[in-house]
């Protein structure tokens, strides 16, 4: 039977964080996946935090995931809000469109 | 005693005074009869100067706190000569943005009562950044700070451009907020704790054993250095900066430029040399390689740019860099440097945006570098505080802007860090161009159309005291030199 330790917990929270991160920088197609993939590192990251909390027999790591959460969900409320008014002058929330300054 | 179990509440008195005010102002505006134009704009003004009042009387109450080392909310938050002086440069810079935006707001249609009260939430976002002293608390700083600025970049909400400028800063601020907190859980799970002071006492002590620190703590401190330079924009993090600066309000832009740029590096130097201090040797190749990129980047993408505010992104973009030379440094006499420079800094961007908000041809702003051709002219006293701003910008001695400079390079040639000081100067030369080339429009073009005059008196009075202390700087620096060394030398008690 295999045992879950610390390091298995750590390697799905890795591999959820990268896939946030490539899935921000690879989409070319909407922009709420953007969103989405934000919330799944935030996720990964909650994740890390609680293993390592009861790994060290130490709250402090809890009472960070119950911050970031709260933080999370203003953090999408924002971001849809700001998305709604960017539809309604561009009418077209694809990635590609947001593009009326070139970086 | 019904008190005696509440925390010690004395070190964090400037921002409950700050979010009481705030909180009863937004309760103000939201029950304020509303619908009418004229109404709504009465509103605005009441709350927008009650705010600035705010945000003038604020820096008295953290000055009340100045010349001791005060712990607060069990090791959560601390206040000491840094994290004061940092903060009356915050306070500063957003109550000159704030008196700056009143009129732009009002002419363009913006005239809600929003636009203040989210300020001054940015603002003390910004403050609780300052005096984190625990990666929670850092972090619901950072975040206080960036929820209200994304808003607030969106703030012209039926303009396609600075609704993009909001999503541009928003999806990539959230990102680098994912990538810090991904580097806090490593620390907080290979060092056992997120309090600054203990993190310190454990790293300190890995240090000098014989195995040294662990991978996961290297990590950590990766992921959480490359979310602090994209929090300053400092390059390869740098690619919202340009696209914000140009979509967002001018005034807004005037805000991003100075008070959140100025927390973030008073964050860094903080997060830096306090608890990774002792781990300098892992960091300095990096803070190196940032600056030097940001500098090169900065110098030479701005010189083909038609957009005053584009400009601007890429001037405070080589600016980061310099002040992050004096972070490789790591000492005192670099972390004094870059106070020195941000708080001229201020004053040098505080007096160039004022004198962009005066660019407007018939009541609407106008933003290409050409449209300053012949303000000589037109307006000798703006052209002649603009070019008070762009030759201190350039480093033209005796303007402060040289001073600013020199600090950083003494300190980087004490720490004998050579090469970076030389790519430093010849960056700072090449970057010299295109301010100098701002001049050579003002005075030796002819201006096709002249700009509207009068400059509103809030504007012209902003321009001149930021061109007067740009100025007269040489006369008197000892005053800021020395309350600099006090509070740098904050970081470095233990």
């Amino acid at each position: 039977m295999l045992e879950i330790t610390i390091s298995h917990y750590l390697t799905v929270a890795a591999i959820l964080f990268t896939l946030g991160i490539v899935g921000i920088f690879l989409n070319r197609k909407n922009v709420i996946i953007i969103l989405m993939s934000v919330e799944l590192m935030l996720l990964a990251v909650n994740l890390n935090l609680v293993a390592f909390s009861s790994h060290l027999n130490d709250l402090v790591g809890q009472v960070f995931a119950m911050f970031i959460l709260t933080v999370a969900a203003a953090e999408a409320a924002v971001g849809l809000a700001i998305l709604v008014v960017f539809f309604r002058n561009r009418g077209s929330i694809a990635v590609e469109d947001v593009n009326m300054m070139k970086g | 005693m019904p008190f005696e179990n509440l925390p010690d509440l004395v070190p964090v008195l400037p921002e409950i005074f700050l979010a009481l005010v705030i909180m009863s102002l937004l309760m103000f505006g939201v029950f304020q009869r509303g619908g009418r134009a004229e109404t709504d704009v009465n509103t605005f003004r009441v709350i927008s100067w009650m705010a600035v009042v705010t945000l003038i009387v604020t820096p008295l109450l953290v000055l009340s706190l100045a010349g001791s080392t005060l712990i607060g909310f069990g090791g959560l938050f601390i206040s000491d000569p840094f994290s004061v002086f940092c903060k009356i440069l915050v306070l500063i810079g957003s109550a000159g943005s704030l008196v700056m935006a009143r009129n732009f707001l009002e002419e363009h249609d913006m005239a809600r009562f929003e636009y203040p009260v989210l300020v001054v939430f940015a603002t003390l976002g910004m403050l609780m950044m300052i005096s984190a002293n625990d990666l929670i608390s850092l972090y619901m700083g950072l975040e206080m700070q960036s929820l209200s600025l994304y808003v607030i970049a969106a703030f012209r909400r039926d303009d396609t451009r600075s609704t993009e400028a909001g999503l541009k800063y928003f999806v990539l601020g959230a990102v680098a907020s994912g990538m810090f907190l991904y580097g806090a859980s490593l620390i907080y799970g290979f060092a056992g704790t997120t309090n600054f002071t203990i993190l310190e006492q454990v790293l300190q002590r890995d240090t000098q054993d014989e195995y040294g620190q662990s991978l996961g703590i290297i990590f950590g401190i990766v992921f959480i250095l490359s979310a602090l330079a994209f929090k300053v924009s400092a390059v390869p993090f740098h690619m919202w900066t340009p696209d914000v600066y140009e979509g967002a309000p001018t005034p807004v832009t005037a805000l991003f430029a100075i008070a959140p740029k100025i927390a973030a590096l008073a964050l860094f130097m903080r997060v830096m040399v306090g608890p990774f201090g002792d781990l300098i040797s892992e960091w300095r190749q990096i803070i190196i390689f940032i600056s030097v990129g940001s500098m090169l980047l900065g110098a030479l993408a701005a010189i083909n740019q038609r957009n005053i505010k584009r400009m601007m992104a890429y001037s405070s973009i080589s600016h980061v860099g310099f002040a992050l030379m004096g972070l490789a440094v790591g000492h005192d006499s670099g972390i004094r440097a870059i106070l020195v420079y941000l708080t001229i800094y201020l004053f040098m961007n505080i007096g160039t945006f004022a004198c962009i908000l005066a660019m407007r041809r018939g009541g609407v702003m106008v933003e290409a570098i050409d449209e300053l051709a012949g303000l000589g002219k037109t307006h000798p006293l703006m052209a002649a505080a603009m070019t008070v701003f762009m030759f201190s910008m350039a480093g033209i001695p005796p303007l402060a802007g040289f001073f600013g400079k020199l600090y950083i390079f003494l300190s980087v040639i004490q720490a004998e860090l050579y090469l970076l000081a030389v790519i430093g100067v010849l960056t700072s030369v090449v970057g010299s161009f295109y301010y100098l080339r701002v001049i050579r429009l003002m005075y030796f073009e002819d201006p096709d159309e002249p700009l509207d005059r009068p400059v509103s008196r809030e504007i012209s009075l902003i321009a001149t005291l930021a061109g007067l202390v740009t100025v007269l700087f040489f006369l008197y620096p000892d005053f800021l030199v020395l309350s600099a060394a006090t509070a740098s030398s904050a970081l470095f008690l233990n």
